[in-house]
């Protein structure tokens, strides 16, 4: 389903986001967190950075938020240079920082009411667009936004961030400290958001939000390793992945990458993802190599590749060039 | 807009549980306590006698001395060597010997000599004691001179006689000197440091990011800030007159105007070295240490307690940038001579100037740190 909306929104639509060789260093080091980075985000899309801590990805969200200027590259939300026209995009989009950062000694409502009121609109006129969300916090709307419980911090951050109809939103790791329930929750606030033709660029470090976005750009260490969508860098992972499991993980783990045709092995929960690159190689033979070095109970299967697998690969051929 | 952001400050400031009692408390207890503890007069001197002579007048002598009401008489000795004595187990802070035959040689001979002798541990109080009571014994002698002359007025000698008159402080009553001054430090604190720390506390909470990202520009933005501030500032001088008046007695002898309008001066100058400091710091404890640091300073070569014209050269010439002095010679001026605006032109000049200077640095840094 989601292959095909997005790509119906490629024909029909213009560009919400485009990012140019846009780069940012840091310091008198000149540590790099953002190397050289483009990419184009559709209007009405959902469209995630994924990657982990550190990869770059505030960074990256706050130069096209207007709240850092970047070294060099260029970047425009909704056809506005984010340097030149930063006053006009912050009229136009919405930002939830990874940071609870309202005011907490204000009430919920006061809170609401007053990005309401700095954005020159009221509650009223755009309460349909947060009518979902805001309804589930609305029975606390005179407790004091500090005594939240953090899903509704979350939910009460995404109301101000919605109140004036913004035509790109920004969300930086917005599941992150969120339980499982409220995150699959929140999800499906940002499906109905996107019904809205609301553009959505969302930033998380959970791999397995990442089939709910549109597409996707894996990042790592300031670099785009991959842009498309979910299924489709899926289904380009041309190599042959097994679960490997026995009695003895930490052990097995050393043992599995010295086997001279085992590519890449990693933990992915109770077991071991390995890429093989050895076509004729049969789980049997790697059964057998495995008894010999000790192990029992060992259970070798094809798995089903995921986002984390690619992330992994992309990562290695990366640091393999 | 502003209006909204004007409310909501109120709403923030009103709702902490700690700053409207400070606001208030604050300045009370400046004025109420201060004045009485930062006080130059030294009172309750503990005197030991030494008395060799017990005649008319070394009697008459130390009655003038303990009734002074400086003096506090805890110790007749024998001896100077006794006398020490208690100086050392910390009875006696200052020693007077009067020597034998004291009375004959000042009636014979015109004169004679008395010993003073002062603990100068504390050198404050050994300097004044033993000032106070040169004054005294000098005092003495000349009623007792005046008395001689009297009897033989044949021979009259001319007298000139001094009289010394304290000008606008008329008991030189540091009271008087110290509260004008307060008031300043008062205003500093509430006008210059509190919006910075509140400015400083939104960048740490992260909601100044927030407030970035939304359409509300900079400059209503730090308005906001500054402008409640501003309003307590004065309503806490108005206070400040109150208490003055009430407590001392003390009415400002020029036109409360004129301190209203280099109070607005001062606060515009005091708030943008506030803004700078802010501009400055991440965190509430960076711009606290750096306030504290300033305020320790600034205090200290204002002239609140010693005066300025006492200093070295060299620090002299760094008071020169010290904005609270010359508001405070503006209160004392205003308060106790009563200068009006035309009087008052390099104090304004200087003031004036602060306030540009700081507000365009505070402007100029704060576009660097985005």
């Amino acid at each position: 389903m989601s292959i095909v909306n997005s790509k119906l929104s490629i024909v029909n639509s213009q560009l919400s986001i485009k990012v140019t060789g846009l780069t940012k260093s840091y310091g008198k080091e000149k540590v790099v967190a953002v190397d050289n980075v483009s990419f184009e985000v559709n209007a009405g899309e959902i469209f995630g950075l994924i990657g982990p801590d550190g990869a770059g990805k505030t960074t990256l969200i706050r130069m096209l938020t207007t709240l850092l200027v970047a070294n060099s590259g260029t970047a425009t939300v909704d056809g506005m240079d984010v340097v030149k026209d930063y006053k006009k995009i912050r009229g136009s989009i919405g930002y939830m920082p990874g940071r609870f950062s309202l005011y907490q000694d204000m009430t919920v409502e006061e809170n609401l009411n007053l990005f309401a009121t700095v954005f020159n609109t009221s509650i009223e006129k755009n309460y349909y667009l947060i009518k979902d969300i805001y309804s589930q916090i609305e029975p606390f709307k005179d407790r004091r936004a500090g005594k939240l419980s953090g899903g509704m911090k979350q939910k009460l951050a995404l109301s101000c961030a919605l109140i004036h109809k913004p035509s790109v939103l920004f969300l930086d790791e917005p599941t992150t400290g969120v339980d499982p329930v409220s995150r699959k929750e929140f999800w499906g606030m940002l499906k109905n958001l996107k019904h809205q033709g609301i553009t959505i660029l969302v930033s998380t470090p959970y791999m397995d939000e990442a089939n709910l976005c549109d597409r996707i750009a894996l990042i790592n260490m300031g670099k785009i390793l991959k842009i498309d969508t979910p299924q489709n860098i899926i289904n380009d992972f041309g190599k042959i992945l097994w679960s490997v499991q026995s009695n003895n993980l930490p052990k097995l783990i050393t043992d599995l990458r010295m086997n001279k045709h085992v590519l890449s092995c990693f933990a992915f929960g109770a077991a071991h993802h390995v890429t093989i690159g050895n076509e004729n190689f049969s789980m049997k033979e790697l059964e057998s190599y495995l008894t010999e070095k000790g192990h029992k109970g060992i259970l070798i299967e094809k798995a089903q590749p995921n986002i984390e697998d690619c992330f992994m690969d992309f990562g290695m051929e990366n640091s393999n060039k | 807009m502003l209006k909204y952001l004007l409310e909501k400050e109120f709403k923030q400031i009103i709702r902490n549980s700690f700053m409207p009692k400070i606001i208030l408390i604050f300045p009370v207890m400046v004025l109420l306590v201060f004045p009485w503890a930062a006080n130059f007069e030294i009172k309750n001197i503990n005197l030991s006698v030494i008395d060799n002579d017990h005649s008319v007048y070394s009697n008459q002598l130390v009655q003038k001395v303990i009734s002074s009401g400086y003096f506090r008489l805890t110790d007749v000795s024998a001896n100077y060597k006794d006398a020490l004595q208690s100086i050392e187990t910390d009875k006696a802070d200052l020693i007077l010997e009067i020597p034998a035959n004291f009375e004959r040689d000042l009636v014979r001979e015109q004169h004679s000599k008395l010993l003073i002798s002062a603990n100068t541990v504390n050198g404050t109080k050994g300097g004044l004691g033993s000032a106070y009571l040169s004054g005294i014994v000098a005092d003495f002698s000349s009623q007792v001179r005046a008395k001689w002359i009297q009897v033989s007025s044949a021979t009259s000698i001319p007298i000139i006689n001094t009289v010394t008159q304290f000008r606008f402080n008329p008991q030189l009553s540091y009271k008087i000197f110290m509260v004008p001054a307060l008031m300043v430090m008062l205003l500093t604190m509430l006008c210059g440091f509190l919006p910075a720390l509140n400015i400083v506390g939104e960048k740490e909470a992260g909601t100044m990011e927030q407030i970035n990202v939304t359409p509300i520009t900079r400059f209503t933005f730090i308005i906001s800030k500054l402008l409640p501030y501003w309003i307590i500032g004065f309503i806490v001088l108005s206070i400040s007159f109150v208490i003055a008046y009430l407590i001392y007695g003390l009415r400002p002898e020029g036109h409360l105007s004129t301190i209203y309008f280099f109070a607005a001066i001062y606060i515009l100058g005091v708030s943008g070295l506030g803004l700078v400091i802010s501009n400055y710091s991440d965190t509430m404890q960076q711009a606290m240490f750096v306030m504290y640091f300033f305020m320790l300073i600034l205090i200290l070569m204002s002239g609140l307690f010693t005066p300025v014209i006492s200093m070295p050269q060299w620090a002299q010439y760094i008071t020169t940038v010290n904005p609270l002095k010359y508001f405070m010679q503006v209160m004392r001026l205003v308060y106790l001579k009563g200068s009006d605006i035309s009087q008052l032109t390099t104090e304004l000049t200087a003031l004036g100037s602060f306030a540009i200077v700081f507000n365009l640095w505070a402007v100029l840094s704060y576009k660097k740190t985005v």
